[in-house]
């Protein structure tokens, strides 16, 4: 990094000022981003995305299509979870699903709200990853009703049998969470994109795709009377949705911890859910985002800063995640809780030691190797890191759910839980449909925000041209600030 | 022959600077229907044309607070009006507003981003399939890298020579008179 001093006048305090790094690479222009980033979906989608895209739809339809076709003709009961361990696969893959979208809502949210723009270049794909993800954990708790038609039992509106809903449960809560998640990280997305689509529209030769980018856009033109209402707007749902997205990951955990299950009954339950569905959640983006960069020749604008960036919240929050393992293990121990100790002791040297194992190096040991430059620059480290991540996350709540549900309090209930075959494919199937609709949002909407980059360059200040005249102006305040204090 | 009406005048500006300079000269010619078009948002251009803040964080103020009521409303007749539940201990009276908290949090943030989304539709005048300014072969890089100023026909002070000489001293370029076709 370049230290410049700025030192027009000898009287005044030389303040040194660090430039800060580039977030699009070359001195792009407007033009070439819009040219880069409409052209993935105006031109031909590269080969490899065709060798991605078929076997995402086959897995897509075998699994989630086949699977809960047979799930549906038969019953519930072909899901391994008709024993001792009733959750099983089922909660398993929906909080491994839920916690991987949170990552999109905290890049598009949270970093939004504390000014970090490095945000700009990734945050669309991750929020259409949030979308996609909750869309797959969907899945779980409907299907697990049995008789999905009747699914609309869950939502509060009058039924013939006069019973509410319990508004107690923290499953309702669920219901709640989930729902308001899905449709805000909606709104959220959406109303982002909605300038791109009108570029992508004006593009567009008259045709049904230009009709139907129209109708999408709403007939964007871009006034400063429509961005000055449409910045409050996106600063409010980025507000809104901060506080939601710790609640909804806060409310799964309460599915656990106010229960009186040991293993299950601690407070540590919602801060360490949120830290682990950042943690997944951000694996799962670089996951997608490296290929895709590398694919579409995006370099410069999701440049090694974003994914060094990204690489050391998977860090900070797998170091987070590794805190809570060994809190649990330490109350567990120091509470003197019997069921508690035995059933810490169960986990990690239990039948299902593997799976602990398996967590805790995915989890815990391998982020750690980010405290080093070089792996975070090294884009196969990266990749490989965060793979162990998506791994280790979807064993974290495995190892948290079945290794606690079957041994219960009665020995003549223990049971080694398996899986089912229509878990293994509905699971397999979630994946193949996550991939396709990813690479379906590759192919349509524009993976980059468009207008949200451009504002990023230096050259979009509106006072860009007269930085000569006002490049001592922190010189200037910072003298007054001293003769204030002196005074 | 079609008639047509004007709708105003367009000018292009070479950057977001000179975008920002014009603005504050239209503005302090008195205009008041007019509009600078970027292809992201401009900060501090507000200023520079003299508008008002959004009025979108109070719509969002009320819809949140329905929510929250809301929320406290179905919770409450539910499940200790209409059909009170004891259900693992737990009491149905006003002390079980706890365990509702968080339904009313969430249906808060629902609600308050149904108002967002609606509010913000609702004050930007969207969606509509078409504007006169479509007419303008230019106006479409207004969404990749142009930018523009649209004085409006129906601006009091507007008058063809003036406004034009306005928008030239300010420095716009490929001025246009933008016409629709009147139906």
């Amino acid at each position: 990094m370049a230290e410049t001093t700025i030192d027009k006048d000898p009287n005044k305090p030389v303040i040194p000022v660090m430039e800060r790094e580039k977030l699009i690479l070359n001195n792009r222009s407007y033009n070439w981003i819009t040219e880069r980033i409409c052209g993935i979906l105006e031109n031909k989608q590269p080969a490899i995305w065709w060798i991605l895209f078929l076997p995402s739809v086959l897995i897509a339809m075998i699994g989630v299509g086949g699977g809960l076709f047979y799930l549906v003709s038969t019953g519930v009961g072909v899901w391994g979870n008709s024993n001792r361990t009733m959750w099983g696969w089922p909660i398993v893959n929906f909080v491994f699903w839920i916690g991987i979208g949170h990552a999109g809502t905290l890049i598009s949210a949270i970093l939004f709200l504390t000014r970090q723009n490095w945000r700009t270049s990734i945050n669309r794909a991750a929020e259409a990853m949030t979308i996609f993800a909750v869309c797959c954990a969907g899945i779980y708790p409907m299907f697990h009703v049995g008789r999905v038609w009747m699914v609309w039992f869950l939502a509060p509106i009058p039924n013939a049998n006069a019973i509410w809903q319990n508004f107690k449960s923290p499953l309702l809560w669920d219901v709640f969470a989930v729902s308001t998640y899905f449709t805000i990280s909606l709104i959220f997305w959406y109303l982002g994109m909605v300038p791109d689509l009108a570029t992508i529209r004006d593009r567009c030769k008259p045709g049904l795709r230009r009709l139907l980018y129209g109708i999408f856009s709403l007939g964007w033109r871009g006034g400063n009377r429509q961005w000055s209402h449409y910045e409050v707007a996106y600063l409010l749902l980025a507000a809104l949705s901060t506080p939601l997205v710790l609640s909804v990951h806060s409310v799964v955990s309460f599915d656990f911890a106010t229960s009186v299950v040991p293993g299950w009954h601690t407070t540590i339950f919602p801060p360490y859910f949120v830290a682990g569905a950042v943690f997944g959640g951000f694996a799962m983006v670089l996951t997608i985002m490296i290929p895709a960069r590398y694919i579409y020749g995006l370099h410069d604008m999701i440049t090694m800063k974003h994914i060094e960036n990204m690489s050391k919240i998977i860090l900070l929050t797998g170091t987070i995640v590794g805190y809570a393992y060994l809190m649990e293990l330490f109350v567990a121990f120091y509470s003197g809780a019997k069921y508690e100790g035995a059933a810490f002791f169960y986990r990690i040297a239990g039948p299902y030691w593997w799976a602990y194992l398996a967590m805790m190096s995915c989890n815990v040991l391998s982020p750690q190797v980010f405290w080093f430059k070089y792996c975070r620059e090294n884009l196969w480290i990266v990749m490989a890191v965060c793979m162990c991540v998506n791994v280790g996350m979807w064993f974290e709540r495995f190892v948290i759910i079945v290794t606690t549900l079957p041994r219960m309090w009665f020995p003549g209930d223990w049971k080694y839980y398996n899986p089912s075959w229509v878990d293994i494919l509905t699971f397999v199937g979630t994946i193949g449909m996550f991939l396709t609709l990813f690479l379906l949002f590759l192919r349509f909407l524009p993976c980059i925000n468009i207008a949200e980059v451009k504002w990023t360059l230096p050259q979009s200040d509106p006072h860009h041209d007269d930085k000569e005249a006002l490049d001592d102006r922190g010189a200037e305040s910072e003298a007054a600030y001293q003769h204030e204090l002196q005074s | 022959m079609t008639v047509k009406r004007v709708y105003g005048y367009l000018a292009e500006f070479e950057s977001a600077s000179a975008l920002y300079k014009a603005a504050e000269k239209v503005r302090d010619a008195g205009h008041k229907k007019w509009d600078c078009y970027s292809p992201y948002p401009i900060h501090g251009l507000d200023k520079a044309m003299g508008m008002k803040k959004s009025i979108l964080p109070y719509l969002v103020f009320f819809g949140g607070t329905l929510g929250i009521l809301t929320g406290f409303t179905l919770a409450y007749t539910t499940q200790v009006a209409i059909y009170p539940t004891v259900v693992q201990a737990k009491p149905a009276n006003i002390f079980t507003t706890a365990a509702f908290f968080p339904i009313m949090f969430e249906l808060t943030i629902l609600f308050s981003g149904f108002t967002t989304l609606f509010g913000l539709l609702a004050l930007m005048g969207l969606p509509r399939l078409n504007h006169p300014l479509f007419e303008s072969r230019q106006f479409q890089r207004a969404t990749d890298d142009g930018f523009f100023i649209a004085i409006e026909a129906r601006d009091a002070r507007f008058s063809t020579e003036e406004t034009k000489s306005l928008l030239e001293d300010a420095g716009g370029t490929n001025l246009e008179l933008v016409e629709e076709p009147a139906s």
